[in-house]
């Protein structure tokens, strides 16, 4: 185990890179994910709010 | 009759787009985790060492797969770019507009880990001779200037117009990209992933390579598919606001 985290003495190199990997995935998931729910709750309650005076075509 | 007609055009694409894409997002999300797990798996715990880059080889499995998708991820915009221009598609400027933030991503990971590839096998984590290295940072750039254009400009359809023409400009980088381990032979080494006839890297490199691959595929159509549904829904919100006020 201890061996698999020293890659071969490049572990300076090779867990770095895959840190930064998962960090900027990861990151877009979760903004993608809570921008479109904030998106999709807001046009919920617009339309709530529009439709009771203009029911519109 | 005409003005109608656009109208009903316009609203029923994004409807229609709204529809299928609820469908796909449960899919194309549990695909790319289903793959990337296993892309992981066998890059890290099934994959030999390299016999003359020993362990360093695995940043391969993380590196390879974001520069692909930063210019995968570019040719489709400068795609959606032209057809926008051309046959004014409605949701081509919010495929496109959609794409750009993840392509920039992409290509920011591709930099930084080919940095801390390039260190310990080259010797240095960056050069400005290496024609590679130089015409994927300008990539990095043209993505920045894109995403800053599109904020600059308060008018949807005009900022859509500037932002595609920009878009089809920046296009000339990608041939540059790609061919830059070509016409000048320096740090970087050629493309070599793919070779008809053999010769190219090792099945046992190769296969977690492409399963690496096509796992960030699916989850930039996942996260790209979100983000243009974030984007429709943006624009009903503030014809709602329009409505509202008026």
């Amino acid at each position: 185990m201890a061996d698999f985290f020293a890659m071969g003495g490049y572990a300076g190199y090779v867990w770095p890179a895959y840190a930064a990997s998962l960090l900027v995935l990861v990151t877009a998931i979760v903004t993608a994910l809570h921008g479109h729910a904030k998106a999709r709750e807001n046009v919920r309650r617009l339309e709530l709010e529009v439709g009771e005076d203009d029911k519109g075509p | 009759m005409a003005v109608s007609m656009t109208r009903i055009t316009v609203l029923a694409n994004p409807k229609r787009f709204l529809d299928y894409s609820s469908v796909l997002l449960p899919w194309t999300g549990g695909l790319a985790f289903v793959l990337l797990a296993v892309g992981l798996y066998w890059a890290l715990f099934e994959t030999p060492p390299d016999y003359q880059q020993h362990e360093t080889v695995k940043i391969m499995f993380v590196h390879v797969p974001a520069a692909w998708m930063g210019i995968f991820v570019y040719s489709l915009i400068a795609g959606a770019s032209l057809g926008g221009l051309v046959f004014r598609h409605p949701l081509s400027d919010v495929a496109a507009k959609s794409a750009a933030p993840l392509g920039a991503a992409f290509t920011a990971l591709a930099l930084v880990t080919g940095s801390l590839w390039g260190r310990p096998t080259w010797g240095t984590y960056w050069q400005w001779g290496d024609a590679r290295l130089v015409s994927e940072l300008l990539l990095l750039f043209i993505y920045f200037g894109y995403i800053a254009l599109w904020n600059a400009i308060d008018d949807p359809t005009r900022a859509a117009k500037a932002a595609a023409v920009l878009a089809l400009v920046g296009a000339a980088d990608l041939p540059i990209i790609h061919f830059s381990v070509e016409w000048w032979n320096t740090l970087h080494q050629p493309n070599n992933t793919l070779v008809l006839g053999g010769g190219g890297i090792d099945p046992a490199f190769l296969w977690p390579l492409l399963i690496m691959a096509l796992g960030y595929t699916v989850l930039f159509v996942w996260l790209w598919l979100l983000r243009m549904r974030t984007e429709i829904f943006e624009r009903r919100a503030r014809a709602l606001m329009m409505a509202k006020g008026a």
